[in-house]
């Protein structure tokens, strides 16, 4: 499902220099694989993510997924494979403010090839338990509730990958658990591939498959 | 979920700012519409107004302007008479065949502040305004024997509550000097008509004549009004009558009338009747020894009053229609003898307002024009500088959208987009409020100009200028849809909202 072979990555530093970021030799998810990836901050976890999501191009190295090359694509061509085939939850939940939850859900449809279905959609929110919150705007959700609502539009599209970064991080414990499980539960059920990003351990233990980028700037990726 | 809805949701979230902006915007496009419409107004006022079924006004020498302000508008100050017997020219002499209507007017007297005009009934028999007849909204014309008969106006009527049947006396001048003469019966009062006739009061010419001080004096008998015998006799006769009293008389008469500023309107129903008792006892004696020797024949059951001598005669203006296949050939050649003659000059009113037009009004306007074509740019910059300044706490948002899978071009047009809703609200609701505010000061703009306008009054330029203000307001939009295109996705999402 997701395969990246001899990935690297290097940032500009303002005196010129090269700070390289990532060093991946190789790395897999399986289809409907659920993994973590844990590392310190500033390892490059998000960075990782970008690359996977086609937001940012690797310097070098080849990233796969459903049997596609994506760094092989333009720009366009990564933002429409980004929107048809992968979902992303994001740590600070980034719903837009002006959007409803319904709207917000249906958003993440608007830019996949196909008419946005608002019946998806609410049958989304309606498995996140968001039924009675439809046309509730960010500011008037919980923030449990707006994770749950970033889930659905993860989910909207159908996506073959799901990309969580430390979807637990802003959320209070009492919610961490139920934000893993709705995540983890729907990916099952929607039959996605899970890679999720976090440095909570007590998430990471409830995974089959733990990953680690260590070593600060170096990755060695433990499949 | 189409862009446009995204669009709007963002403008909805900037709400105060969006609807400032979109103000902004409105009030630029409502001044260039009021400042079309004005320029419209103005246009169909003067120049579509200088041609009333006529193409040549003659007039005594002088300025040529001037002399179309009064005689086609009634506006500036009166200028010279020419004589009686030079008109003749036009109906029965030399100019006869080049001539198909020539109505005569004469000048000089007002009505509040209204300028009477002395006229025969063809100004409204034979000429048209527009291609269309005038029509009466009450009563009729006044017939060529009906001395003291006339025709208001609509604007007169309505401003100065006159109907069929009223009596008004015209004064010359204006203030405590102004001279009060016999009173005239409003005979029909005109529907209106969107031309500055609206604004005119028509008397029969031959009452005018009658008025005290409208006779020519004669270098033998300078004070005497007739020239003949029967015309003296007549004369004292006539002094008798309350129409005609002497300037002191005149003087008491008016205290029993309303006001005395610039004419007054007879309001005494006794002074009415004791009138048309004298003007039949007159009558009869007059048709029993009087005999005219002029064209002017009379029927003395509507009036009882000696035509004036045509040496004492003189009028302000001809409004001449030339004759022939092609009228505007005729009338240069009518034209060539009329300025060779040391009496009178003839001129095109068209040629003369666009001459006035284009020196004057055409320049002003432009600046007019052009200011509000600006402040229509500065909206559109205060656009600009709305969306602009609101990009760098949307640059997470429009990371967010990117990272949903929008493209580059996606991000910039939704910005677009942004910009185009707020010129074309804003646009749009400046052009209503515009057309409201020309809709509601209607009447006082058909009051000062005789041009009649509503809601709906359209200028063709319109049609191109206020899409083309909102499509030059909507490029502005560009800038911030260049930042929203070049937002560094990956940075913008790794701060902070």
């Amino acid at each position: 499902m997701l395969l990246l072979q001899d990935v690297h990555k290097t940032f500009r530093e303002p005196d010129g220099s090269a700070l390289p970021i990532l060093s991946i030799k190789e790395f897999r998810v399986a289809a409907a694989e659920q993994a973590v990836l844990m590392g310190r901050s500033g390892s490059g976890k998000t960075t990782l993510l970008h690359i996977i999501a086609g937001i940012s191009r690797p310097d070098s190295g080849v990233v796969r997924i459903d049997g596609h090359d994506i760094t092989s694509l333009s720009e366009a061509g990564r933002d429409r494979f980004r929107a048809d085939k992968i979902g992303y939850v994001f740590q600070t939940f980034n719903l837009l403010p002006g959007f409803s939850a319904l709207e917000n859900v249906m958003l993440g449809m608007s830019f996949a090839g196909g008419r946005p279905d608002a019946a998806r959609a609410r049958r989304l929110l309606e498995r996140v338990q968001l039924k009675h919150r439809l046309t509730h705007r960010p500011a008037m959700l919980s923030v449990g509730e707006q994770q749950r609502v970033a889930v659905a539009r993860a989910l909207a599209n159908r996506p073959k990958l799901l990309l969580a970064d430390e979807p637990t991080a802003n959320v209070d414990s009492g919610h961490q658990q139920q934000i893993v499980d709705l995540i983890r539960q729907t990916c099952q059920e929607e039959n996605v591939a899970l890679l999720l990003v976090t440095h909570a351990s007590e998430v990471a233990e409830q995974f089959n498959r733990v990953d680690r980028l260590e070593d600060f700037n170096c990755v060695e990726a433990t499949v | 979920m189409s862009l446009w809805r995204i669009a709007w949701r963002s403008i909805q979230q900037r709400a105060l700012a969006s609807s400032l902006t979109g103000v902004s915007m409105a009030l630029g496009v409502m001044l260039v519409v009021a400042v079309l419409v004005a320029h419209g107004v103005i246009n169909q006022s003067f120049l579509n107004n200088s041609g009333l079924g006529y193409n040549i006004v003659v007039g005594a020498k002088g300025g040529r302007l001037d002399l179309v302000l009064n005689s086609v508008y009634y506006l500036s100050r009166p200028v010279e008479n020419i004589p009686y017997a030079y008109y003749q020219q036009f109906t029965e002499g030399k100019f006869k065949p080049y001539v198909d209507k020539a109505i005569p007017l004469c000048l000089g007297d007002m009505y509040r502040d209204f300028r009477v005009i002395g006229t025969t009934p063809a100004m409204f028999n034979d000429l048209d305004y527009g291609g269309k007849k005038y029509e009466f909204a009450d009563g009729r014309n006044f017939e060529p024997d009906e001395y003291y008969g006339a025709v208001v106006g609509s604007i007169v009527a309505r401003d100065a509550g006159l109907k069929v049947g009223d009596k008004f006396q015209p004064s010359h001048g204006a203030g405590p000097e102004a001279h009060v003469h016999d009173p005239f019966t409003v005979r029909g009062v005109l529907k209106p008509t969107g031309t500055p006739n609206d604004r005119g009061l028509f008397i029969n010419m031959e009452g005018f004549y009658l008025i005290p001080e409208h006779a020519k004096p004669l270098d033998d008998a300078p004070a005497a009004r007739p020239h003949d015998d029967h015309a003296e006799e007549h004369a004292e006769k006539h002094h008798d009558h309350d129409h005609h009293e002497e300037p002191a008389a005149d003087a008491k008469h008016a205290d029993d009338h309303e006001g005395t500023d610039g004419g007054v309107r007879v309001s005494e129903p006794k002074h009415a009747e004791e009138s048309a008792e004298h003007h039949d006892e007159h009558a009869d004696s007059h048709d029993k020894d009087h005999e005219h020797d002029d064209a002017h024949q009379h029927d003395h059951d509507h009036h009882a009053h000696t035509p004036l001598p045509l040496a004492q005669r003189e009028v302000t203006a001809i409004l001449v229609l030339s004759a022939g296949t092609f009228p505007e050939l005729t009338a240069l050649e009518l034209m060539k003898p009329i300025n060779k003659d040391s009496v009178a000059q003839a001129v095109l009113p068209i040629r003369e307002m666009s001459s006035l037009f284009s020196t004057f009004v055409d320049p002003l306007q432009l600046v007019l024009l052009s200011l509000t074509v600006m402040i229509v740019i500065v909206s559109g910059i205060g656009i600009l500088v709305s969306i602009y300044n609101s990009m760098s706490d949307r640059r997470h948002e429009i990371a967010v959208i990117r990272a949903l899978g929008a493209g580059r071009r996606t991000v910039m047009f939704i910005v677009l987009l942004e910009s185009i809703l707020l010129s074309l609200a804003g646009g749009l609701a400046g052009w209503i409020v515009g057309h409201g505010l020309i809709a509601a000061l209607s009447p006082w703009i058909a009051t000062q100009t005789g041009v009649s306008i509503g809601f709906w009054q359209f200028v063709s330029y319109e049609l191109v200028i206020i899409p083309g203000l909102i499509a030059l307001a909507s490029l502005v939009g560009y800038l911030p849809a260049v930042a929203a295109y070049r937002t560094d996705v990956a940075k913008a999402l790794t701060t902070t909202p």
